[in-house]
């Protein structure tokens, strides 16, 4: 079906916009529905252990491999830029804020929605394909309750722990390069790092930016799988719709975050 | 599958990585700006000012080059056309009364902060209270205008 | 008049959307203890029955009474409560593929009944044992056969003595002997657990030997019923054909189409 001129054109679009809102509505309706039944992943702790194993523990390497080499890259780049106005003993300082503030919570989140998000989402989706969802319902077992909500809270207990982790290999990685292989002053390096990165607005504000990208990336993943076609195809677009959504609302949100925590100060 | 013992060790031992990774975050890298913290105590002082120049709200109060407290509110007063600052200083850094205060410049051109002399009065300050000595910014657009015009002024005066 | 049938269909329509119905004006009764097939093509909303009467959806007209209660206008919690009484084995068994096949059988009772764990371990090794897989019960359900995990499927199906067992195509995709297996199972679990059961196939051979009464449903209709040898014998032409599996009969070969020589010449 090929839009008949402009008048089709308006028409597709409007059609493609009105699904994307009923989208959204039963989004938004399906992570109520999640935040109400979480009594179980509470109630229950291993369920939820278990997702933070498969969420947290096992997106470790990455996070970690990572993280020293963003730390590395960010300690060469930076030295290189700083030493030519003399002031290469703020390298500490620069690193550990463009982590703490940004890079941290960000690529921790990027690769977190790439890692976990989309193991997620392909779990439940083939849950859901193989008709296990259906099956325990008949069961009078709620799969949102048993299956989505540990795996929802195991995401967003995981997020910041990762993005933490994260942001302190890198800015080892930043040491590694800057005192050791550099030869800065190993003193001045942590003391101005320590003089210009404010534990509330930097390291607090960080921590706040990873646990809502964990919500909005584990949120994603959730939903792409309970609601993905139950074909081999569908769950494949799916998974591939939860990487691509979770980096554009990781970066649209990480805008919005910033503008409201360092604004003017 | 991996039994449920292995499982629990892993995530705990999860757990305590990423905490370890806070608290290095928080004790290593960043400083204990203490008094941006609700945790610890302070007490509020207000202090005028002609002109504030580029002093911004969360700057440090520092004593002795010692951070003392926080700017924590930068107001106009439309009736004498004055600045008010007020500042938090913590509870454990009590001053005199006849505290002065100076808004001066780290470096020749970095951020603005607020210098607290102490002066010698007994009572100390109470929460509330406003400091009756204040110098304002030094602005180096006047500074240097200054100086042009003293200079000015010199070279008239050898003409003559 | 013979005592309340367990499951009650009274002209049940059905429709996903108001122009296409799935089922119209279907009417069928599962009396207590019985084996009833419903039967039919692919596609001709024998499935659909099943979800009714499990309650994943909600007829469009007529009534559907499950335990004597009419699932018309049941809220969640009741329809869980009625689901407490209810197993239902899924075409390919739908297994939970993270945890053993121990596992799968003890979940509904994990997560239903307060049962200490060494009462469900002897449960679990009962019903496994019916079906004859106490030995498998470590394995992963991938390291299952399909009548395995059929098999497997089935013990969780009856883990909690349901009164009411549904089967959505038990037989598909198993081998002879496999499904022989699955047939008898059905049959025995029934007799010895005093359960009802449907079972939806298109299976005729097999079914026809375990079952009490049969439907047949084509097009979204009640198209014959009866009991295996009234069905064997039918002269009704659905039947005839679909028992005896003619290529085509009322059943058309075709798939609708324009006139076949129309077709071939307009392209030119």
């Amino acid at each position: 079906m090929m839009a008949q001129g402009p008048a089709g054109f308006v028409e597709a679009l409007g059609g493609r916009v009105n699904a994307m809102v009923a989208r959204l509505g039963f989004a938004s309706r399906f992570f109520w529905v999640v935040l109400k039944t979480s009594g179980t992943s509470f109630r229950r702790i291993p369920l939820t252990v278990r997702e933070i194993y498969f969420a947290g523990v096992l997106s470790l390497i990455i996070i970690v491999v990572s993280g020293l080499f963003v730390g590395m890259v960010l300690g060469l780049q930076g030295y290189d830029t700083l030493v030519r106005y003399g002031s290469a003993e703020a390298l500490g300082t620069l690193v550990a804020l463009s982590l703490t503030r940004e890079l941290g919570p960000v690529v921790a989140a990027l690769l977190f929605a790439s890692r976990a998000g989309s193991a997620i989402t392909a779990e439940i989706g083939l849950m859901k394909t193989t008709e296990q969802l259906s099956a325990m319902e008949m069961m009078a077992v709620d799969p949102i309750a048993r299956i989505v909500g540990p795996r929802f809270w195991g995401g967003v207990i995981s997020m910041p722990l990762l993005a933490a982790l994260f942001t302190a290999v890198g800015i080892f990685g930043g040491y590694l390069i800057g005192v050791v292989l550099i030869g800065l002053d190993e003193g001045s390096f942590w003391s101005q790092m320590q003089g210009s990165v404010d534990l509330h607005d930097d390291v607090v504000n960080g921590l706040i930016k990873a646990f809502v990208f964990g919500v909005a990336v584990t949120w994603i993943a959730v939903f792409e799988g309970y609601d993905a076609v139950p074909t081999a195809e569908g769950v494949s677009r799916a998974t591939t719709r939860t990487v691509v959504t979770s980096a554009l609302a990781i970066l649209a949100l990480d805008f919005v975050l910033t503008a409201f925590m360092f604004r003017g100060v | 599958m991996m039994n449920k013992r292995t499982l629990d060790m892993w995530v705990g031992a999860f757990v305590l990585i990423g905490f370890g990774a806070i608290m290095f975050l928080a004790l290593k890298v960043a400083n204990q700006s203490a008094y941006s913290l609700a945790g610890t105590s302070t007490y509020r002082v207000l202090a005028r000012f002609d002109n504030i120049g580029g002093l911004k709200i969360r700057a440090p109060v520092k004593s002795a080059g010692v951070v003392v407290g926080r700017v924590a509110d930068i107001a106009f007063d439309n009736q004498t056309y004055e600045a008010v600052v007020t500042m938090n200083v913590g509870s454990d850094h009590p001053f005199p009364r006849d505290t002065a205060a100076k808004i001066l410049t780290s470096g020749l051109l970095g951020e603005q902060y607020i210098g607290l002399s102490a002066g010698g009065d007994t009572a100390n300050l109470k929460d509330g209270d406003t400091l009756k000595i204040t110098q304002s910014a030094i602005v180096l657009e006047n500074l240097i205008s200054q100086f042009l015009y003293s200079k000015a002024a010199e070279g008239d005066e050898k003409k003559q | 008049m013979s005592p309340a049938p367990l499951v009650e269909l009274i002209d049940v329509t059905f429709a996903y959307d108001d122009d296409r119905p799935v089922l119209s004006g279907v009417s069928l009764r599962v009396p207590r203890g019985k084996v009833v097939a419903i039967m039919g093509g692919s596609g001709s909303g024998k499935t659909t029955i099943l979800r009714l009467i499990g309650g994943a959806l909600r007829a469009s007209g007529g009534d559907v009474r499950v335990f004597g209660t009419s699932l018309n206008d049941v809220g969640t919690s009741e329809l869980y409560r009625l689901r407490r009484s209810m197993g239902m084995l899924f075409q390919f068994g739908a297994l939970f593929t993270d945890l053993t096949v121990f596992d799968n059988v003890a979940f509904p009772m994990r997560e239903r009944t307060k049962l200490p764990e060494p009462i469900i371990r002897q449960l679990v090794l009962m019903k496994l044992h019916a079906v004859g897989l106490r030995g498998a019960a470590e394995l992963m359900p991938q390291q299952l056969s399909g009548g395995m995990a059929r098999r497997v499927a089935l013990a969780r199906g009856v883990a909690l003595d349901p009164q009411l067992m549904m089967y959505d195509e038990p037989f598909t995709g198993l081998d002879p002997i496999s499904l022989a297996v699955t047939g008898q199972l059905i049959r025995q679990l029934n007799d010895a657990l005093g359960t009802s059961s449907i079972v939806v196939t298109h299976d005729v051979h097999e079914s026809l030997q375990i079952v009490d009464y049969v439907y047949f449903v084509s097009e979204g209709r009640i198209v014959a019923e009866g009991t295996p040898d009234e069905v064997r014998s039918s002269a009704i032409p659905f039947v005839h054909q679909f028992v005896h599996a003619e290529a085509d009969g009322p059943v058309r070969f075709h798939y609708p189409a324009r006139d076949y020589r129309q077709d071939l010449l307009a392209g030119q």
